[in-house]
């Protein structure tokens, strides 16, 4: 029993990076990433690929990921996804969902249906005793240190910085805010750049701690958008904790029968936008 | 010599699809406090958001001194020292008033004004500061916005119906505050409903009407009768 | 005085009007004279055409966009299947009755749905989909994971089954494009104009929004049902991810962008390009889903009314005028 929740707060840790881009990208300018999976999946390929070329090195890994990830998100939303900002939900919905096409079919082409993964050199296999016989993975507990680490420090900034203040501005109001100077186009890069450092670790740890493959990206989009809905929109804190439900959950699900664990998330979060649609934990904005 | 800082030639813009103004000309010299008055839909918003750049315009149609801004991005504007106190407040809901007020320092232009400035001139603002700034009474966020405008140290300084849904002492009050701006040469322009508030605290006074310009003079030579007339176009 | 008179046909929309009989005519003529591989492709170009239509219906103008609309198509075919199958309904029978059912089960699927907006109910919907294709593959009596066929049309003779199976495409495709025309002209359509133009203030004019949402949504799912019923009948065979796959709304979305969102005529060009494409280039796999993914990302970005919207804005073409022109005929006399 303990076991399970522990199992459930580690993978909750897990969606939580799956889902702070997403929170983070519709958070600032109100646009629903349908390609978020997909780029956590190349991200996952991208530090397959870097890995050979530093031998193996985890650090020089990140090194050459993070940085690459924060210029590609940063080009993307200047020059691809500003233009489908807008009242109309629709542009922003089509055009991330063709590059979510085009991504899982150009890594296909790359590097075929085969599932891959990201060798930690054991490190996925190691394991930390926690007193009374209890042994979690190092791996998924390094993993949610790193979500519990990006979500502090997302809402940090955008609670206590220049940048977060410039974030919350141009969300709220974004002609009065570029009366302050401010330029939304390069804010909203900004915001996008940072949720691709967020999706980059995602991918990275996700490939560390099982296979990936071009088509997994989908799934994954589903529970980052389950994580977000279940904790409530406002707060990456609200996101962090609609993750470990959503792990919970699945974790449950899993163990009353193999195949039923992400159906039994689907159903909790089904039962939240039922009984409680803004969410468990939604910071309200006046 | 006094300065030319903004000036608009035959200014024509619209708002949406319908023309909402049709040739304007316009111009404020340096200290000036100019008020602009007129019927609601007579243009007064969408003449300063045209200054502003948040209503598209001929590049050559407003000058800011000397140079044509018509249509250069809002916050390019900024930088250059023009500043709007926007009609309805708009204060940023996800913000603490004192983080508004922050806002308004974005650009980092240099000059007198800083959040203890603003704090002294509006002491319930300190009180409040860390509230939501959407939480104050309406007077209270007017002020606000003010603030706001202020902490980017601009030049010329453009109100938008400062007065719009406010009781009358409340207004005074915030009138009262303005010599404590306009007293280090920053100039002014205000968009007023209230005619008499516009009169008494202007030096010179503009009508608006449908679009185009009514009537122009000193405001304390201009009559009742003149404004009358020229406010409703008869 | 001058008239002025509130017109709505235009001359080229007439002039096709009686090119689309013509065609139809043509068309249902053709199981005595064309090959069955023609009419198997008709069949399955008017199932992705419907879904699209529908899916635009949704979006375009109910100002819905879902990612979604997969579950009513994977529902339709289940639905005939199991009528088929298991309550020997004839299948050709059942197509129209499975879309019904999805219809019905789209009213508790609006109100789950109903709780999120924009973007999050695209996705929203999505989710929906995935857990009726889970829910599906773990029913047995229709063969779970691996899906099962259609054995209700083993005694039927081959060409009969094609030309019926053919039929009933045509008669879909003139249905919908005739139930949304007619839709779009009457005074509820109008009232769809006005909230995808302003919700509020279609509120404000004494117009049910969410009744009339509610309405399209349900329209939608009975067309996706009825496209999924007609698919698997020309199929024989489902299966869960068959029935259920988001490729389904990812080419309905295709198609819509290309021809352009909200016009009726949009479908029915993206629909053209699709078959055409799919024709020439669908051999080359991921590069030609690659290609349409850019396609899409491309039309939207640049030609943000789609193909056909761009014709239409550049030329005043309308074969299906929807909009209600002021003409001024001059002095009254």
């Amino acid at each position: 029993m303990i076991d399970t929740l522990i199992q459930g707060l580690l993978l909750g840790g897990l969606y939580a990076l799956f889902a702070l881009g997403l929170s983070l990208m519709f958070g600032v300018m109100r646009l629903t990433n349908t390609a978020q999976g997909d780029f956590i999946v190349l991200s996952a390929f991208a530090a397959i690929a870097i890995a050979p070329l530093v031998a193996m090195q985890p650090v020089a890994v990140a090194a050459l990921l993070l940085p690459l990830a924060f210029g590609f998100g940063y080009a993307l939303q200047r020059w691809v996804l500003n233009g489908t900002l807008g009242r109309d939900p629709l542009p922003s919905l089509v055009v991330t969902f063709g590059l979510s096409i085009v991504i899982q079919n150009m890594l296909l082409e790359v590097f075929s249906a085969d599932p891959r993964s990201l060798d930690s050199g054991g490190f996925n296999t190691r394991s930390i005793g926690i007193g009374d016989g209890l042994a979690v993975g190092a791996l998924p507990l390094a993993i949610f240190g790193v979500a519990l680490l990006c979500t502090l420090a997302l809402q940090s900034l955008f609670d206590h910085t220049k940048v977060g203040r410039a974030f919350r501005a141009v969300s709220d109001d974004r002609e009065i805010a570029e009366l302050m100077g401010l330029d939304a186009h390069k804010v909203y890069a900004l915001a996008t750049a940072l949720a691709f450092i967020v999706i980059a670790l995602a991918g990275s740890l996700q490939a560390m701690r099982t296979t990936v493959a071009p088509s997994d990206g989908p799934l994954l989009l589903l529970f980052a958008f389950e994580a977000v809905i279940i904790g409530g929109m406002g707060s990456f804190w609200g996101t962090f904790a609609g993750a470990m439900v959503l792990g919970l959950a699945q974790q449950i699900g899993f163990r009353l029968d193999p195949g039923w664990g992400i159906w039994f998330g689907h159903l909790v979060f089904l039962a939240v936008l039922v009984v409680r649609p803004q969410g468990l934990f939604p910071r309200t904005r006046t | 010599m006094s300065v030319t800082l903004v000036e608009t030639h035959g200014l024509t813009a619209h708002y949406g699809d319908a023309q909402a103004l049709f040739g304007i000309d316009f111009r404020l010299e340096a200290g000036e406090v100019v008020a602009i008055i007129g019927a609601n839909g007579a243009g007064k918003s969408t003449f300063l958001k045209a200054l502003t750049g948040l209503v598209r315009c001929a590049r050559d149609a407003v000058r800011f001194r000397g140079q044509p801004v018509g249509s250069v991005a809002p916050g390019s504007i900024v930088r250059m020292g023009l500043a709007m106190v926007p009609e309805g407040r708009r204060l940023f809901p996800s913000l603490s008033v004192e983080e508004n007020l922050l806002m308004g320092a974005f650009a980092r232009r240099p000059g007198p004004w800083h959040l203890q400035r603003l704090f002294k001139l509006f002491p319930i603002l300190e009180e409040k500061r860390c509230s939501p700034a959407t939480s104050l009474s309406g007077g209270q966020q007017q002020m606000v916005a003010i603030g706001r405008a202020l902490m980017g140290n601009p030049e010329v300084l453009l109100c938008d119906e400062l007065s719009l849904g406010l009781a009358p002492i409340v207004i005074k009050e915030i009138y009262e505050a303005m010599p404590a701006f306009t007293s280090e040469g920053m100039s002014l322009v205000i968009v007023e409903q209230d005619v008499s508030v516009a009169q008494r605290v202007s030096q010179r006074m503009m009508c608006f009407q449908e679009g185009r310009v009514s009537l122009e003079g000193a405001s304390n030579a201009l009559t009742r009768e003149q404004i009358g007339r020229a406010y409703f176009g008869v | 005085m001058t008239a002025a008179l509130v017109v709505r046909g235009t001359r080229t929309s007439q002039i096709a009007l009686w090119i689309g009989v013509a065609l139809v005519a043509i068309g249902a003529s053709m199981p005595w004279w064309a090959e069955s591989s023609w009419m198997r492709e008709f069949v399955e170009i008017a199932c992705y055409f419907v879904f699209a239509m529908m899916w635009n219906l949704l979006a375009g103008y109910g100002g819905m966009v879902s990612i979604g609309q997969q579950a009513f198509f994977g529902l339709g075919g289940y639905a005939m299947l199991m009528l088929g199958n298991l309550a020997s309904v004839n299948p050709f029978v059942a197509i129209p009755v499975a879309a019904c059912i999805t219809a019905i089960v789209a009213l508790p699927m609006s109100w789950l749905a109903f709780r999120l907006q924009g973007g999050y109910f695209a996705i929203g919907t999505w989710v929906i989909a995935e857990v009726f294709r889970l829910s599906f593959a773990n029913l047995s009596i229709v063969g779970g994971g691996s899906g099962t066929s259609l054995t209700a049309l083993r005694g039927i003779e081959r060409a009969t089954r094609e030309s019926l199976t053919f039929w009933i495409a045509l008669a879909c495709v003139v249905a919908a494009i005739a139930g949304v025309y007619v839709f779009l002209r009457s005074k509820l359509g109008l009232a769809l104009l006005a909230i995808r133009d302003n919700e509020v203030a279609a509120e404000s004019q004494g117009i049910d929004v969410k009744r009339i949402k509610l309405a399209v949504y349900v329209t939608a799912a009975f067309g996706a049902g009825l496209a999924g019923a007609l698919y698997f009948v020309g199929n024989l065979r489902i299966s869960p991810d068959a029935a259920f796959s988001v490729n389904w709304t990812a080419f309905a979305i295709f198609m819509v962008v290309i021809g352009g969102i909200g016009r009726i005529e949009g479908p029915i060009v993206g629909a053209l390009t699709f078959w055409a494409l799919n024709k020439f280039f669908s051999d080359y796999g991921s590069w030609y889903l690659m290609g349409l993914g850019l396609l899409a990302i491309g039309v939207t970005i640049c030609f943000k009314q789609g193909l056909w919207g761009w014709l239409q804005q550049r030329h005043g073409w309308s074969l299906f005028p929807t909009t209600r022109r002021l003409e001024d005929r001059g002095g009254a006399r």
